[in-house]
């Protein structure tokens, strides 16, 4: 299976999701002009500061050539990952629910952090299992997940949170210690913490992320049957 | 002075130049300079470019070795890692900006510093940053936490927003910090050995292209007003008065950086340049002047080709402005067309701005108007250096520290130990470092407070290990050896992690040179950085010094940042600080012989500054580093820590909270110097390891060892054969005690 990495002038982690990726498939970047997916199986939008986001976290990144391409993609119903600034961009282009707020200790904050595996039978978990903890490390200063709690009730009943911050850990104030949630449909996803930095226990503190990977190459090839 | 008015003598003064010196601008120009010439003569000829009082001093420092790619005199130095890769790292300060605008000082220092990492064709792959402040609690407290939030956040919001991790560093809270902070900020970089550029300009008719930020009238005259001058602030409260200096301080973006970044890295790659240089102080002045001395060239620049930001900039303006984010390149014609579509597809301004001649001149044009004219020679060549008239002062030159009010009269052990974590100066870091990405481009091996150093893994499995590090205090006490002491120190951390150390930057932060205890500070304490380097055979490869950091209180702690860069064969084995097994013994390695002189407790208590410290035996200390460096190496050890501030109980704890494990120590006879110098003296020489007893037992076959006990448990205990127990803390208690920096970012 093939990943395609988006790439914005202001992106951090896209190097380090293509390495990530390619522990478990092909992988490429797409540069965010470029409209040509390159025939990406699942699409990552990764970290970092796509366009400064001097305006709102991922405000100006969901209207890239690249990003058009991409909601088209998940409305087809292409598996799409966003990690950080990517799930900020997500939110933003509506194809997921929620808004991320500025950190409730309202700093950039680095840390190590356990996981709880919600729902196991996204495409994005289905190598973990329900409950299981994930440790894997996040880094922002807009990371509070918020949606009302309609929403939220709603989403809960439709298994979209799919990750969980473990007691203590929540130090976005995120709402039910969401850490990651999917669309409706299951085949968008997107999460504050890092998993394309958890795939090697000698740099990222565990290789817990990298299930995150697996599990989308098992979908993928799954779907093909 | 206006712009039109011709210049004078008097306004010479006002941009910083001695009336000496403008009568040699006078005599080498043929003629008194005119506006622009001036303005670009009072920066060259600044301390801060022109290295006028140290240049002397720093020809004596050692720059050569087998792993020297690159010494001083370029953008950054480098040194050979293996595998035909090079790191090329630098320090740099940006002391007086960040004391009169905190965030954007700190954030422009990173930002420069980077700069100077890939304009030799490096990708930046850490910084480091190295702090100083005035006391954080009592008189004095709101300006320090002041500054060290808007510091740190500002360090953060460049370096987490550009993609490089801040992967480690130092911070330390002194009263003479207060009015003039330190902040000094290190990069690393690595490129193909065979790939670095340099910045020498060459090839007649080729053509110089300014790519990146537009220019703007931001951080006018930085370089002399504010650099090179004593921080006077016309007596503001908590320097308020340091508002006048405000639009003197560059402001950055860290996206335009990083688009920077790419695109210069990307033109480079793609061969499309004959050299680089980044604009840093002195902006497009310095720039252009150094690229034609190196290259023993000419330049001409025509100024209404410059995109500006603003207009009605003047051709000055335009030549000295230090907006950030831009760099220079020199091309050849035919791949001009392709440089500037390359900065098109990175969406940061390109602009062909003059070109190279054989004149040996800077000439500036505005289109087709000549508004300066001056020999490269003069320039940057001309400046007259200074000897210094060092002279030892006769009394203290700073007061003692107020005693800490943490520290009742009579405390036992246990409360003096708790006390020690407590302070500011070795409280755990975590409130600062989590506030900065560590691990980005997927590197980081080892993480702030998981070992001594921090350690980037290579391709090649091996890793390179960093450390950056200075005690002023001890420098104050002793100039000499306590710059040797902060050489040894960075040595130590590297051999801790199994690093052997390749090279050396400096960053050297004193008060005004022209004072002749300030001289004396300096002159003594490149003494001391040129023979440690020497005797640990870790070159210099580059540094910066940063003079006059001092205001109305007087001068700062003589504060000679050492950064050092080592390598170590094998990333897994990278040592970590923290106990890891229960049952494993500990040892104490190397020729370690405390005193309370100059340390935290005698801080603590209130003592003045000795005149002098015990002379330490660098090759005893270097042979305990070889020891204790194999057998991190050899993978024998659980743990390696270094005993520093506040002597082995400190070290002792800092290894129990690093692994979650306390540990049963005894004190044997032939430690007994009395139990408080034991417990919380400190000095050179000394590794706290831990291991199983015949790891531990075979280290003592190449070094001093002694033996101190057994790891595990949830409490740190200490006792001696005479008292018994001396001292009992549990890990809970150390923990509370260590997060007491908290607080200052409520």
């Amino acid at each position: 299976m093939k990943f395609g990495v988006l790439r914005f002038p202001g992106s951090c982690d896209e190097v380090d999701a293509l390495r990530a990726a390619a522990r478990v498939g092909d992988a490429e970047l797409i540069w965010h002009g470029e409209r040509d997916l390159k025939g990406a199986d699942a699409i990552v939008v990764p970290g970092g500061f796509s366009y400064g986001d001097y305006l709102r976290a991922g405000a100006i990144a969901r209207f890239a050539p690249a990003m058009e391409s991409v909601i088209s993609f998940a409305r087809d119903g292409g598996l799409v990952l966003g990690i950080c600034n990517g799930f900020q961009v997500l939110c933003e282009a509506r194809l997921l629910p929620g808004a991320l707020l500025v950190n409730a200790n309202r700093r950039f904050t680095f840390r190590q952090l356990e996981l709880e595996v919600v729902n196991a039978r996204t495409p994005f978990t289905r190598a973990c299992v329900a409950g299981e903890r994930l440790s894997i490390p996040a880094k922002h200063s807009w990371g509070r997940y918020y949606a009302d709690e309609r929403t939220l009730a709603a989403m809960d009943d439709a298994g979209q949170l799919v990750l969980r911050y473990a007691p203590g850990e929540n130090f976005n104030g995120s709402l039910h210690d969401i850490a990651g949630v999917c669309n409706e449909r299951g085949n968008v996803f997107g999460l504050m913490p890092h998993p394309e930095h958890a795939v090697d226990e000698l740099t990222g503190g565990s290789a817990d992320g990298l299930k995150l990977f697996e599990s989308i190459r098992l979908a993928v090839e799954g779907a093909r049957g | 002075m206006t712009p039109t008015a011709p210049p004078t003598v008097e306004d010479a003064l006002a941009l910083g130049l001695t009336a000496a010196e403008y009568e040699l601008v006078c005599e080498r120009q043929g003629a008194p300079p005119n506006v622009l010439e001036l303005a670009m003569y009072s920066l060259l000829w600044s301390e801060h470019c022109a290295y006028k009082h140290s240049k002397k001093l720093l020809r004596t420092l050692p720059t050569e070795g087998p792993h020297v790619v690159m010494g001083p005199g370029e953008n950054a130095g480098a040194v050979d890692v293996g595998s035909d890769l090079a790191c090329a790292f630098k320090v740099e300060s940006h002391n007086h900006p960040s004391a009169v605008e905190p965030f954007q000082g700190a954030a422009t220092g990173v930002g420069g510093i980077l700069r100077d990492i890939f304009a030799i064709g490096a990708r930046p792959i850490a910084v480091l940053d190295s702090l100083r402040f005035g006391e954080p609690l009592g008189q004095g407290a709101t300006r320090t936490r002041y500054l060290l939030d808007g510091a740190v956040a500002g360090i953060g919001h460049y370096g987490n927003s550009i993609g490089v991790p801040t992967v480690g560093g130092e911070v330390y809270f002194e009263g003479p910090y207060e009015h003039n902070c330190l902040v000094n900020a290190m990069a690393l970089g690595l490129a193909e050995r065979e790939r670095l550029v340099r910045s020498a300009a060459a090839g007649e008719g080729n053509v110089l292209v300014l790519f990146g930020a537009a220019t703007g009238r931001d951080g006018i005259g930085g370089a002399s007003v504010l650099a090179s001058a004593e921080l006077t602030d016309g007596g503001g409260e908590d320097g308020a008065g340091l508002d006048s200096k405000r639009p003197t301080v560059q402001v950055g973006d860290p996206f335009e950086e990083k688009k920077l970044l790419e695109c210069s890295l990307e033109l480079l790659a793609r061969e499309l340049l004959v050299s680089l240089q980044d604009l840093g102080a002195a902006g497009l002045t310095s720039a252009a002047a150094e690229m034609a001395s190196k290259g023993e060239v000419g330049i001409e620049i025509d100024v209404a080709r410059v995109p500006l930001r603003e207009p009605g900039m003047e051709p000055f303006e335009v030549m000295v402005s230090e907006s950030q984010e831009r760099m220079l390149c020199v091309v050849e014609p035919a791949n001009v067309e392709d440089v500037l579509a390359l900065c098109e597809k990175w969406e940061v301004g390109g602009a062909v701005i003059g070109t190279v001649t054989d004149s040996g001149l800077v000439r500036v044009r505005d289109g087709e108007r000549l508004v300066g004219e001056m020999p490269v020679r003069a320039l940057v060549d001309d400046c007259p250096l200074y000897d210094l008239q060092p002279r030892k002062p006769d009394a203290p030159i700073y007061p003692p520290p107020a005693p800490s009010s943490a520290l009742s009269a009579g405390a036992s052990a246990s409360e003096t130990l708790l006390a020690l974590l407590a302070s500011p100066n070795l409280a755990s870091r975590r409130p600062l470092f989590e506030q900065y990405d560590a691990i980005v481009q997927s590197r980081t091996v080892r993480r702030p407070e998981q070992a001594d150093a921090a350690v980037l893994a290579l391709p090649d499995g091996g890793a390179l290990a960093v450390s950056i590090d200075c005690n002023g205090r001890r420098v104050a006490a002793d100039p000499y050896t306590g710059t040797v002491a902060a050489v040894l120190e960075c040595a130590a951390n590297l051999a801790c992690v199994g690093a052997q150390a390749l090279g050396t930057t400096n960053n050297l932060n004193f008060g005004n040179p022209e004072k002749p205890h300030i001289a004396w500070q300096l002159t003594e304490s490149v003494r001391g950085l040129g023979d440690a380097c020497r005797a640990l055979d870790a070159p210099i490869v580059g540094g910066n010094v940063s003079l006059y950091n001092e205001g109305a209180t007087g001068p700062i702690y003589p504060t000679p940042v050492i950064g050092m860069v080592g390598r170590l064969p094998d990333a897994r084995r990278a040592g970590r600080l923290g106990f890891a097994r229960a049952g494993d013994r500990i040892a104490l390695v190397g020729p370690f012989a405390p005193s309370l002189d100059a340390g935290e407790l005698a801080k603590l208590l209130g003592h003045s500054l000795p005149d002098g410290l015990a002379a330490i035996d660098v090759v005893a200390v270097a042979d305990a580093q070889d020891a204790v460096r194999e057998a991190v190496r050899a993978g024998r050890l659980s743990s390696a820590h270094d005993v520093a501030e506040g002597g082995l109980a400190v070290a002792l704890a800092e290894c129990c909270l690093a692994g979650g494990l306390g540990a049963e120590v005894e004190l044997g006879e032939g430690t007994v110097a009395g139990a408080t110098v034991d417990l919380f003296g400190e000095g050179a020489g000394g590794f706290l390891v831990s291991g199983d007893a015949d790891a531990v037992g075979e280290l003592g076959e190449s070094a001093a060892l002694i033996g101190l006990g057994t790891v595990g448990g949830e409490v740190l205990r200490i006792a001696t054969p005479g008292a018994g127990e001396i001292l009992s803390v549990t890990l809970a208690e150390l923990g509370h005690a260590s997060a007491a920096l908290g607080l200052l970012f409520g």
